[in-house]
């Protein structure tokens, strides 16, 4: 098993290390000539010129990705283009802004969603499994702003129980944190929740048509028992993943919420920079998510190997 | 049951879906005959409320929301399917010949999307489209590359159970190429299971042109599209103005439409006289 969970964190790495070059690439080789890309047709050959170099674009392109590699790795993420603000310095509140509100809706989602996916496959064909099979389609199929729109309307507008914008400061305090961002976590809990709902149902039902819980039933046990002694133990990792894979939807999910509620998150910055052409801000901010992306899903890979029953006595 | 399944009768859901699509589809192609008023054209004062003259009211610079609605399906729709066609394309060709071609491209190929897929698709497209610009070819490329790395995944998994089937070792040992097997042997017998599909890549390009029209990289003005429009009036909603949610409802319809249709092609396809019940 340890061998197994080391072999994963080594792919994650290597993972991780593919999608430095990848960002690298989509960003400063395929474009040709990036000054050019950055500032457009109308620039002067003399800006261009200037803007190469302050780029360091006159030197060659694996050069410029190790340097860049290890100044990240060193946390040195560049300055902006457009205000030429350490990167770093701005990205770092934002973080644990994109943090909060993901937390905060994961805090909500996870729970609601496992009991409910649970509930739902124990009950296949009821009402309870018909009501919610609707209710998370239609959230699934309308995009993110629209449900944050009619949630702005109706709880914002019209009630006035929430503000429709969510700014929050450095110093403001925790509970009043909570009500502000409570609009945009409760969208992202919406859409999160529909699809860890659904997924957890499907989960639990693929073990539940397994030869040994018949056999659990044909022995005469009750419903309740054999589900959360036979059915439950072996659906926890595929539920665990399912958790991880919806958290790691999260985090893109969260770009569109935090421009729709002006929130400053990473999010924001990062549609911010690619209206801005602002390459390292794009280059950090995909690092970020990218970078989250990848450890989620290898933390998911891992908690799904340890709890698997038949991996849990090593030979 | 079984006669409820068949391609003449459709469910009740299905049925709805194709009545709401059509009707898009419908505005899509005689927008310009429907149309109260033009697409980019100011009539009347900024923000006005729902009446008989301008159904939707209207928005930010005056223009008459219906309209908009009307012209915004031409674009929406249109650029999603464009994008579906390529990725499928695209999609489906690599898979078919990463099923075909042997190990060696199989593995590439396969390892090669792998790490594509290792980062968030619109992060993914946030970069390309920066650095790229989005004008309309730009837009509808890179979602469709972006997108046939999925489709490659389910094509490849289908044909890798085609190619194994003894017409298809028949078709090798008469020396028979690989692009005449993918063509004539594993094509026809991977299509089903992938009509299906084709749906549901459809809602997902269509959600994501929307996202990134919505973020002001998509779809560009004076082209009026739904993803863009609810940009254009998304912070009236302050002051109670219901005008984004009208575009942001055309969105939700048609995606709701299609989930529908594809259900009832899908329950089809889980007939056990079936192709396939795959998926």
């Amino acid at each position: 098993m340890l061998r197994l969970i080391l072999t994963r964190i080594f792919l994650g790495c290597l993972t991780l290390f593919a999608v430095t070059i990848l960002i690298f690439a989509a960003t400063e080789i395929l474009p040709g000539d990036v000054a050019s890309a950055i500032l457009g047709q109308g620039a002067t050959p003399e800006t261009l010129a200037a803007f190469r170099i302050e780029l360091g674009l006159d030197r060659s392109a694996y050069v410029r990705y190790f340097e860049w590699l290890s100044n990240a790795l060193q946390g040195d993420l560049g300055v902006a283009l457009t205000n030429k603000r350490e990167v770093l310095a701005t990205i770092t509140p934002r973080l644990i802004n994109t943090l909060f509100l993901a937390g905060y809706a994961a805090a909500i989602a996870v729970p609601i969603a496992i009991f409910f996916g649970i509930v739902t496959a124990i009950n296949e064909g009821k009402w309870i499994d018909r009501a919610a099979n609707i209710v998370t389609l239609g959230a699934i199929s309308v995009p993110e702003f629209f449900i944050a729109y009619i949630l702005i309307f109706v709880f914002a507008t019209k009630l006035g129980w929430f503000p429709s914008l969510s700014t929050v400061y450095s110093d403001m305090g925790f509970w009043q944190k909570l009500h502000v961002v409570a609009l945009p976590s409760i969208t992202l809990t919406m859409l999160v929740t529909a699809h860890m709902l659904r997924m957890t149902r499907a989960s639990v039902l693929a073990i539940m048509s397994q030869p040994y819980i018949e056999m659990a039933f044909l022995k005469g046990l009750p419903r309740n028992r054999v589900i959360l002694h036979h059915a439950l133990p072996n659906a926890a990792a595929p539920i665990i993943s399912v958790v991880a894979l919806n958290l790691a939807y999260l985090i893109v999910g969260v770009v569109v919420i935090e421009v729709v509620f002006v929130y400053p998150g990473v999010g924001q910055y990062m549609v911010d920079g690619v209206s801005k052409r602002d390459l390292p801000v794009i280059q950090a901010c995909a690092l970020i998510f990218g970078g989250t992306f990848v450890l989620l899903n290898t933390v998911a890979d891992i908690l799904s190997i340890m709890v698997n029953p038949l991996l849990r006595h090593s030979r | 049951m079984t006669n409820n399944n068949s391609f003449r009768n459709p469910t009740l859901s299905a049925k709805i879906g194709m009545v709401i699509l059509s009707i898009f589809i419908f505005c899509a192609i005689f927008a310009p005959i429907i149309a109260p008023f033009g697409e980019a054209e100011s009539v009347g004062k900024t923000w006005l409320g729902p009446s008989s003259k301008f159904w939707l009211g209207t928005d930010n610079i005056g223009r008459d929301m219906l309209s908009r609605v009307i012209f915004g399906a031409r674009m929406t729709l249109g650029v999603a399917a464009i994008c579906t066609c390529l990725s499928f394309l695209i999609g489906v060709t690599m898979g078919l010949l990463a099923a075909v071609a042997g190990k060696i491209f199989d593995q590439v190929l396969s390892r090669f999307v792998d790490l594509m897929l290792s980062i968030p698709i619109l992060v993914f497209a946030l970069m390309i489209l920066s650095m790229f610009g989005s004008s309309l070819p730009t837009l509808i490329i890179t979602i469709g590359i972006l997108d046939s790395f999925r489709v490659f995944r389910l094509a490849r998994a289908i044909a890798v159970d085609v190619v194994v089937k003894e017409f298809v070792e028949v078709a090798r040992l008469r020396g028979e190429g690989y692009w005449w097997i993918m063509r004539h042997e594993v094509l026809p017998n991977s299509l089903p299971p992938m009509i299906a599909e084709l749906g549901l890549r459809f809602c997902f390009n269509f959600l994501f042109v929307a996202s990134l029209s919505f973020l002001g990289i998509g779809i560009q003005p004076p082209f009026a599209d739904w993803g863009g429009m609810v940009r254009e009036s998304g912070r009236a909603i302050s002051f109670g103005i219901a005008a984004p949610l009208w575009p942001a409802l055309a969105i939700g319809l048609t995606t709701i439409s299609v989930n529908m249709i594809v259900d009832w092609i899908l329950s089809i396809n889980a007939r056990p006289s079936g192709a396939s019940a795959e998926m």
